[in-house]
Formats: C-alpha cells, sequence, structure tokens
C-alpha cells in the first residue's frame, strides 16, 4: 500500500498524466459526439465506442509508457531504487498505479461516450441491456488497465520515451491490422495478436461491425481474448521486471 | 561504517573498479579521492545497490544496501542533484521519499528548513539553480536522519558560500557520530573537508589514511638548497636524491631526501649554505605525482 501511495504522489505531482488524461477524454468523447452529431440515422451503440476502443486508447498506452520513460529520462528510477531497493515491488507498484488510472479512464471515455451521443442523438436507442451490450461499453476500462501494464512494460525495457511511444502506438494503431493483408496466413496470425484479441473482446459480433475484427478466425471466446491480452501484458512485464532488476540502474 | 572487499566493476574490457577494498569510519569526514574517471561514482553506486558489481562485495553495517528494509532510514545519498523530476515541486520530491519509507511527512518541513529551501519548497525542481539542487538532494538525504551519509562530489558548481556551508555541514553530521563519505577529484577542497582519504587512480587504491598523513607523505620530500657552492653540492647530492636547478632564483630543488640530511651531507663536506628550507609542495601537485600513473586521460 505503501509503495501504491508513493506511485500516486509521483504520477500526480508533475503535469502529464493530467493532459494525457484531458487528451484522452476529449479525443474519445469528442470522436462520439462528431459521429452522432454527422449522422442523420439513429446512433448504434457500437458507434460510440470508436472513439475509446480506437483513438483515445492510445493517448493511454502514451500516458502510462511515459509514466515509467520519464523516470528514466530525468534519473528519477534512481532515486526510486535508491528509496525502494526491491526494484520488483516499486515497478509493480507503478504498474498497478498506471492501470488503475487506466481503467477509471477507460470507464469515463466509454460512458462518457454513450452520455454524450444520448444527449446529441435523443431518439438513439442507446440502452445497455444485454450481457453484450455491457462488455462492450464497461469491458473499454479492462483493455485500458490491461493495455497500460503493456505499455509500463515496453517503457521499462526501451527506457526513451519516444521509442517506447513509436512502438506502442505503430504496433496498436498499424501493425496489426496491417498483417490482415498478408494472404491467407493473416488472418491467422492476426487471430493470436494481443490488440486484436482485445478488440474481440469488446465486439458485441454483428451488432458492432465498425469495430473490426471481421473475418478474423478467433478460437477463444471473447473472455478468452481477453485472458490472452492480460496474458500477454503479465508476460511482458515480468519479463521488463526481470531485466530491470539485473540491469545497472 | 561501509566496508568494501576487492570490490571490481567491469564493462567490458574496462576495470572502472578493479579489486578495491576499503572501510569507512563512522564518526569521521572520509574523503574519496580520485581523478576524473578514478570509478568514484560507480563505488559509490555500487555501495547502494544501483549497480552489481562484477566481483567482490561491498556493505553497510554488514548489511548489503538491497537488503535494508527502509534505506532511507540507514543511508543518506546524494549522487547527483539532478535526479529529479523537473516539473515536480521540491516539496513533493521530498514527500514521495519520506512516504516510501515510512517517514512521517512533517519531517519534509523539518529538512526543508535545514537546508533553507523552505521559501521555494513549492517551485519545481526544474528551475532551480545547480546550489539550490544540491541543498535539496542533500535534504532528501537527510530526510531519514540516516547514520551513513555518502555525497557524490557535492561541492561541484557551488558558489564559495555554498561550499564553506556543505563543508561544515559535513563536520556537523561526522560529529554526531554519523559516517560521512564524500568524493572529490580535487585534494585541496578535500584537505579542508576530510579527516580520512581513500585515493583511488584507474580504479585501483592508492592509498588509505588520514589527510594529514597522507598531505605529508606527499609532500615532504621537496627541499629548497641555496649555496655559494651550488655546483659541488649538487654533485654530492645527486648520489642521494633528485636534483633538479632552479634557474631563476639560483638555487636547487632537492628531491628524496629530507633537509636535515642535506644539512649534514654539507657539513661533512664543508659547504657553506645560505638556505636551506624544506616545500611544502602544493597540494595539486602532489596528488598529480601519486595519481599521474592513474590517470586515464592525459594532455600532452
Amino acid at each position: 500500500m505503501t509503495l501504491l501511495a508513493v506511485e500516486r504522489i509521483k504520477l500526480f505531482s508533475t503535469r502529464s498524466p493530467y493532459w494525457c488524461s484531458a487528451l484522452a477524454i476529449v479525443l474519445g468523447v469528442g470522436l462520439t459526439a462528431i459521429i452522432a452529431a454527422a449522422s442523420e440515422e439513429q446512433v448504434s451503440l457500437g458507434l460510440t465506442q470508436i472513439g475509446s476502443a480506437q483513438l483515445a486508447i492510445a493517448v493511454v498506452l502514451v500516458m502510462a509508457a511515459i509514466a515509467v520513460t520519464t523516470e528514466y529520462r530525468f534519473n528519477t528510477i534512481r532515486s526510486t531504487f535508491l528509496a525502494v531497493p526491491g526494484r520488483t515491488s516499486a515497478l509493480v507498484a507503478k504498474a498497478t498505479v498506471v492501470a488503475l488510472i487506466a481503467g477509471v479512464l477507460g470507464e469515463i471515455i466509454a460512458f462518457g461516450s454513450v452520455g454524450i451521443a444520448k444527449v446529441i442523438s435523443p431518439s438513439s436507442d442507446l440502452a445497455i441491456n444485454s450481457a453484450a451490450e455491457w462488455r462492450h461499453v464497461a469491458g473499454v476500462g479492462l483493455v485500458y488497465a490491461i493495455g497500460a501494464v503493456m505499455a509500463v512494460a515496453v517503457g521499462i525495457l526501451v527506457r526513451q520515451t519516444a521509442g517506447a511511444v513509436a512502438i506502442l502506438l505503430v504496433w496498436q494503431m498499424i501493425a496489426e491490422g496491417l498483417i490482415g493483408i498478408i494472404p491467407k496466413a493473416g488472418i491467422k496470425i492476426q487471430a493470436w495478436l494481443p490488440f486484436t484479441n482485445a478488440t474481440h473482446f469488446l465486439t458485441m459480433g454483428a451488432d458492432s461491425p465498425e469495430q473490426g475484427g471481421a473475418g478474423i478466425d478467433f478460437k477463444l471466446s471473447q473472455w478468452g481474448s481477453l485472458a490472452y491480452f492480460a496474458g500477454i501484458a503479465i508476460a511482458m512485464l515480468v519479463v521488463a521486471l526481470i531485466v530491470a532488476k539485473r540491469r545497472d540502474a | 561504517m561501509i566496508e568494501a572487499v576487492r570490490l571490481q566493476k567491469h564493462y567490458g574490457r574496462t576495470k572502472a573498479v578493479d579489486d578495491l577494498s576499503f572501510t569507512v569510519q563512522p564518526g569521521r569526514v572520509t574523503g574519496f579521492l580520485g581523478p576524473n574517471g578514478a570509478g568514484k561514482s560507480t563505488t559509490m553506486r555500487m555501495i547502494l545497490g544501483l549497480d552489481t558489481p562484477t566481483g567482490g562485495d561491498v556493505r553497510i553495517d554488514g548489511q548489503h544496501y538491497a537488503q535494508l528494509k527502509q534505506p532511507l532510514r540507514k543511508v543518506g545519498a546524494l549522487l547527483d542533484a539532478k535526479w529529479v523530476h523537473p516539473n515536480r515541486s521540491a516539496r513533493a520530491h521530498l514527500k514521495w521519499l519520506a512516504v516510501s519509507n515510512r517517514i512521517p511527512v512533517s519531517r519534509v518541513q523539518e529538512v526543508l528548513e535545514v537546508v533553507g529551501l523552505t521559501e521555494v519548497a513549492h517551485k519545481n525542481a526544474g528551475g532551480f539553480s545547480l546550489g539550490m539542487s544540491q541543498r535539496l538532494g542533500i535534504a532528501g538525504a537527510l530526510l531519514g536522519d540516516p547514520e551513513v551519509l555518502l555525497f557524490d562530489e557535492p561541492v561541484n558548481g557551488l558558489d564559495p558560500e555554498g561550499i564553506l556551508w556543505i563543508r561544515q555541514f559535513m563536520h556537523r553530521l561526522a560529529d554526531e557520530g554519523r559516517t560521512v563519505f564524500v568524493s572529490s577529484h580535487l585534494l585541496s577542497e578535500m584537505a579542508q573537508t576530510a579527516q580520512d582519504l581513500i585515493v583511488i587512480g584507474k580504479g585501483q587504491l592508492i592509498a588509505q589514511t588520514s589527510t594529514e598523513q597522507f598531505i605529508n607523505d606527499a609532500t615532504q620530500d621537496t627541499v629548497r638548497v641555496r649555496s655559494p657552492h651550488a655546483a659541488k653540492l649538487r654533485e654530492i647530492l645527486a648520489a642521494h636524491a633528485t636534483v633538479t636547478d632552479d634557474s631563476a632564483s639560483g638555487s636547487l630543488v632537492v628531491h628524496g631526501i629530507p633537509a636535515q640530511q642535506i644539512g649534514e651531507l654539507a657539513a661533512e663536506n664543508q659547504i657553506v649554505l645560505h638556505e636551506l628550507s624544506p616545500q611544502r609542495g602544493s597540494l595539486e601537485e602532489a596528488f598529480m605525482q601519486l595519481t599521474k600513473e592513474s590517470v586515464e586521460y592525459h594532455a600532452h
């Protein structure tokens, strides 16, 4: 608990998490607002989550990576390791705090998007009733939290902001989608890519065709996909922790 | 007490620290002296568990730094004053350090007062001058009221007032019975700060001794001699020591034998002396003499 408090103080005593959170909310909710305002027909629940699941997530990943890379950039990681020589617990605490913040942010953006769509397009049926609908909206926070753990792991491994951000953005926004272009094998590989599985977890099948992932032959159930996504994130974090422990600070 | 036993740190084929053994006693200021690149900072990072030694061992009161439960309560360190987030306030910086070792947050205010930063505590550390950053670093080192303190080149870039402040401050800490270990590449600075010296060059121990002893050993051997029979005297002395002419004053500078022996030799040979004065060579000269074999980069 002490270490969680430490990481919370560290994170909130600088400005970047505030800016990143604000930007993520503006982008996520804002995109939904634009979509809702521009559509002449009713807005579907699936449409409201394009901003959260495909755009704002990138900002959250960047925020999570920066939480680590600035420590390396300003050498405060050394102060951290002097105060807490157990590097594993210090970094796990950081990953936990960042994941919690990302999760809360995800829920704010997801439900905020539904709310703003309802305000702009009152006639739309945006009630969240079925399990799939709940998963589609509330699941965004889970995906953010797990993605944040992944970003922290990348940050620990790469130790510099530009590199970590480039890796995360190219990977999450471009690379996994591009692999689908590979004839035949592409969609088979995609079924095992982490962010593609995160998307799979969020989809409502035929009710949200805009979320992508169509045509991919997933071998896992939707919750299975989430567990797989989480497993990869934890595996990456474990590797990062081992590296950080062995490396000279 | 800090105890290093055959400490080694190799980077590829470079031996940054090579078979280094020393002890640092409590109740005294111990200087860690060596030219730039001698391995002082690397050694300090190994003491603090930031870098893993290639070989050997270093312990603080018998424990490795990493084994300490709340290390800031035992060891305070200022390795680099710039290890702070530039957009975090001085107070917030100290607050997270305090919380991490369950030190009461009220202690933050106390150490800010000790180093004289109370009025700028709310300001971001990135805007601090080097002197203020050093003070913030010292405040961080003092947070846990530790028995052992390590400072790496604390006076670098400070104005004379700041240097004096740090010097007196370290003496006070040592007088309170704490172990104070402070590195520098300036012997003249250490001569005024440290009671004991650990001198290293190229990662190896050159001397561990009291500062007084070190300075005596390093500077005792130069004697200036003036005589109307300079040529004859030179011949006699050359058999026992190195003699060089100081053409500006017409005197001889003798290295290697003490003044009384020169006087006796002159008397035996019935040579008149007009001057026989032991020279305290400058500390820096002595230091360079001792470490010149082990300086990593020479200027030619």
